[in-house]
């Protein structure tokens, strides 16, 4: 059975909406890991949650990929097991240089909460795999600097190597500049490294796992990540 | 400095310092003063106010603990606590926007949680003057990112609140912020110290020369020079206090902890006064050892600082590692800076020379207590009847209606607040109540504020008795019972007489109502002196009610579900149009009467509605408030992610149609009800005494609205969202 971390930072505050999500909703054992820490021996998998890890002070990640557990989250990734960054912890992968690209403020200048539609681009990742193709998802963000941004050769290769896993989109599945709530470069909400185990996503699939939460879409996202963890365990 | 000018630096009269020399049996030294000055202000004396406070409700079968400590403490059962309080930041939000909303919000979550609850829900009422003025436009925008920042911080979901426009909020805007924490039931922490020679820790943020004054700045009226007073407003740091919470949850997990107090007015004074005087003991601390942000701070600058994000407790003797552990492992301060004595005194040492030394009693208890004058105001005698013309266009007035900033979609303002970490948001902002499930338990806990200045205004015991009806009754609409109840009182200079009898005559309606709805009120503030250039806000009792669903899976929300449902109004429509949004908006006027309200009217439309939900009978409920029937129908045709759906609707009256469509009759709520459920609905109605009336069908992609048979509104769903949806962001941009 595989073991799943959740990596908790000072300011960090979606690391229980995960491992409720993962542990009493879906079965499976996760736990939560301090950033001074160093190693992740013994998981199969880690996210780095959502929040203000060191208050977003300087820039959102800037200070948390100078934790004692980025190394061991280094280690995983290198050895091709999932790396899961959520919003705030998207950031911090970008930071560490773990995925590309980086996050201006929102072109609102404001954070936003709200559910949106998301495509995902491509069914072979991490958080997709359990997904049908066309289908569309219901998924809430939560952030003030989720304006993804990269330049025209890194978004070219991004595109042409399948590395964009969601984009925001409007209900029909379209994209559109009214559907795009943050300004993000070619409307990318989530990326992958070039190996494919390392996803960043600003969205909270952490957020919205049971129907009453506003949809259960959030379920399929770490329903996909167990079954992509367990065949590769 | 004579004396004279001394004590008007210190907002101290006369008398009160003939009464601090009758104490101390001699003259107080500069620190002394400084010490009783903040202590004796009406922000943390209540010395205009406690003698009328005392007649408000208190205690229940529930309370566990009532006014008087950080918050309020209600079970819930599960072996589980609700602990929450609201608290005004009024004037700090008006000098900065940003950091007196944002501090505001943080001081209210320290008081929930050194109680040893964890902050699981925040909400807030703001009010504002016209956004047409620019000032008011930057005052909104700071204020709701100075909630946002802090809130979003600590990552504690904001379920929104209420959020109303009105000229007298102009040089006034209200900020009253609101939070709810969860404790263990066996686990409650108290502001009480004990235990001769137990050590005293100053934990969290270094203390800096910010805030100085800030509770005497907030105990007096505001001239055109009131942004000079910047400097009393503090800065907030929502990272520290989230390490804090981390930090102090973490210590009341082990028994080392005596007694925790948070630093809010008055910082370092209150705090360690407080604390003594609760246990009826003396503190004795070293300012030299106060962690400090910058060198060569005066004692009375230290002690007299509203720095932010600190914490004053009392661990048990020979248990002093283990905290410094806890804190040490959240990088923060934590410093042994004195010791519980048996003297009864406060007494201060600077390098170990005594620089004060007070009864704790004398500053916390002891302090004026004034029954001051009061006057019924001279312009009620002048409130008319209302005679109105009727709108010749009905839709373009309902499209106006719901264009009114007090109406439209507060989307703009909550899409800012993050409110869905901690996933357990089921209502979410923008329904009658905000509602979040409790984790571990089959139930869920309903809030919501509420107050209605303008009512107040003509009709001040209407006024506050309408807060708590209309609190109660969002609570019933989601389903919920009501258990406990906090309340922000907002009102002008209480020196003048006409403004303590408003402030007698709101608490006795908060009063009456609390007792027929058997709810009590377990804590809340008092903001005084809301009067900027001798113009003063309507009153502005804001009530926060908490109530509790047994079953979450059973919650109402506000909007119709689905297509084909019957439309029912429960309770009876008089035409009521005095003091309405309807008058204001449409007429520019606000006077006449308030809708009349019957307690025992208003209670049994909320048991029969909470029966309603439970047994399952309703798509839908939807409170009936400002705008009346006619915003109430719009509202339900708008979910909060985008869904929408028509309605074909029949109104009859023998008066006027604006009457029908825009009365602000009390005790009405709008519900939606398959028809499957419609006898069992209608026979339960007839049990409850409470009169429904059948008004139309769900469905479509219309709100047609017919009154006595004439079409007055015809309009497509979608047009109309997008002026209810857009018209605050409108009103920002112009």
């Amino acid at each position: 059975m595989p073991r799943f971390a959740v990596c908790v930072f000072p300011g960090s505050n979606c690391e229980e909406d995960v491992q409720y999500a993962l542990q009493n909703v879906l079965g499976e054992p996760t736990d939560l890991v301090w950033h001074k820490d160093t190693s992740l021996e013994g998981y199969d998998a880690a996210i780095l949650p959502g929040g203000f890890a060191h208050g977003d002070y300087l820039r959102p990640g800037a200070v948390a990929r100078f934790s004692p557990i980025m190394t061991a989250i280094q280690k995983m990734a290198d050895e091709g097991k999932p790396v899961i960054g959520i919003c705030n912890g998207f950031q911090m992968l970008q930071e560490a240089g773990l995925l590309p690209g980086a996050m201006l403020r929102n072109q609102t200048l404001t954070y936003i909460c709200r559910y949106l539609h998301l495509r995902p681009e491509q069914l072979d990742s991490p958080l997709t795999s359990g997904l049908s193709e066309g289908e569309l998802l219901r998924i809430p963000i939560g952030h003030a600097d989720g304006n993804f941004y990269a330049d025209d050769e890194t978004l070219e290769t991004l595109e042409r190597n399948d590395r964009v896993v969601f984009r925001y989109v409007n209900a029909q599945g379209a994209r559109e500049d009214t559907a795009n709530p943050n300004g993000a470069a070619n409307a990318i909400a989530g990326v992958r490294n070039e190996r494919g185990n390392v996803l960043g996503l600003m969205p909270h699939p952490d957020r919205c796992y049971q129907e009453e939460l506003g949809t259960a879409d959030g379920r399929k996202l770490f329903e996909s990540l167990i079954a992509w963890t367990k065949e590769r365990t | 400095m004579r004396l004279e000018e001394s004590l008007a630096a210190h907002n101290l009269t006369r008398e009160e310092y003939d009464a601090i020399v009758g104490k101390l049996g001699r003259e107080p030294n500069e620190n002394e003063l400084g010490l009783f000055s903040v202590m004796w202000s009406e922000h943390c004396s209540y010395k205009s106010s406690r003698v009328h406070l005392k007649r408000l409700p208190t205690r229940g079968p529930r309370v566990l603990q009532g006014p008087g400590e950080n918050a309020g403490v209600v079970d819930i059962g599960h072996g589980l606590a609700a602990v929450f309080k609201v608290e005004s930041h009024n004037h700090p939000s008006f000098i900065e926007p940003f950091q007196g909303a944002a501090t505001g919000v943080g001081g209210i979550i320290r008081d929930i949680f050194t109680m040893g609850a964890r902050p699981v829900a925040l909400m807030n009422s703001l009010r504002f003057g016209p956004l047409t003025v620019p000032k008011n436009r930057r005052l909104l925008s700071g204020c709701v990112a100075g909630i946002a920042s802090y809130g979003n911080s600590m990552g504690i979901p904001t379920l929104g609140g209420e959020v109303v426009f009105e000229d007298c909020y102009n040089l006034n805007p209200l900020v009253n912020a609101f939070c709810l924490g969860l404790a263990s039931k066996d686990r409650i922490f108290l502001a009480k110290a004990e235990g001769e020679g137990n050590p005293v820790f100053y934990v969290g943020a270094k203390t800096g020369k910010d805030g100085i004054h800030g509770a005497t700045m907030a105990s007096a009226e505001f001239d055109e020079a009131a942004e000079e007073k910047r400097p009393t407003v503090q800065v907030g740091d929502p990272f520290l206090e989230k390490l804090l919470l981390e930090a102090c949850l973490e210590l009341m997990a082990t028994d080392a902890l005596v007694a925790i107090q948070d630093m809010g007015a008055a910082g370092l004074t209150c705090s360690t006064a407080e604390m003594g005087a609760r246990g009826g003991l003396g503190i004795e601390i070293e300012l030299n050892r106060v962690p400090q942000r910058e060198a060569g701070m005066t004692p009375y600058e230290i002690l007299l600082s509203e720095s932010q994000e600190r914490m004053l407790l009392v661990a048990k003797a020979g248990r002093e590692a283990e905290v410094e552990a806890i804190f040490k492992k959240w990088d923060l301060d934590a410093a042994a800076i004195g010791k519980v004595t048996g003297d009864g005194l406060l007494r201060v040492l600077a390098a170990g020379k005594t620089v004060a030394e007070v009864p704790n009693r004398a500053l916390v208890d002891e302090g004026p207590v004034y029954e001051r004058p009061m006057k019924r105001p001279a312009y009620l005698d002048a409130v008319a009847a209302v005679e109105l013309p009727e709108p010749t266009d009905l839709e373009e007035t309902f499209v106006r209606m719901l264009a009114s900033h007090t109406i439209a979609s507060k989307h703009w303002i909550f899409e800012q607040y993050d409110h869905m970490v901690q996933s357990n948001t089921i209502v979410m902002p923008g329904g009658d109540a905000g509602v979040i499930r409790v984790k571990g338990t089959p139930m869920a806990l309903a809030m919501c504020l509420d107050g209605n200045g303008r009512y107040t205004y003509l009709d001040p015991y209407l006024g506050g008795a309408t807060a708590v009806a209309e609190a109660c009754r969002n609570i019933a609409a989601v389903g919920a019972t009501p258990v406990g109840a906090t309340n922000c009182l907002n009102f002008g200079n209480p020196e003048k007489p006409e403004i303590m009898w408003q402030f007698a005559r709101a608490v006795d309606g908060i009063r009456d109502a609390c007792e027929r709805f058997d709810v009590p009120i377990t804590g809340g503030n008092v903001s005084f002196y809301n009067e900027t250039e001798g113009k003063g806000i309507y009153p502005t009792p804001v009530v926060g009610v908490v109530g509790i669903l047994e079953d979450a899976t059973k919650r109402v929300r506000h909007y119709f579900r689905t297509d084909g449902d019957i439309v029912y109004l429960m309770g009876n429509t008089d035409e009521e149009l005095g003091a309405s949004e309807y008058l204001k908006l449409v007429h520019g006027r606000n006077d006449g009467s308030p809708p009349r309200l019957d307690l025992d009217t208003e209670a049994a439309l909320q048991s029969f509605t909470r029966e309603v939900a439970s047994r399952g009978l309703m798509h839908s409920a939807h409170d009936l408030s400002d705008g009346g029937l006619g915003v109430a129908i719009a509202e339900s045709l708008f979910g909060p992610l985008g869904e929408t759906m028509g309605a074909s609707i029949a109104l009859e009256t023998p008066r006027r149609a604006d009457g029908v469509l825009f009365s602000e009759t009390q005790s009405r709520i709008l519900t939606s009800v398959p028809s499957a459920s419609a006898d069992a609905f209608l026979a339960l109605a007839e049990e409850h005494g409470v009169p429904v009336k059948r008004i139309g069908v769900t469905g479509g992609d219309t709100l047609e609205i017919r009154v006595n048979g004439t079409s007055a509104i015809s309009k497509n769903v979608d047009d109309l969202r997008e002026v209810w949806w857009n018209a605050i962001e409108k009103g920002l941009l112009r």
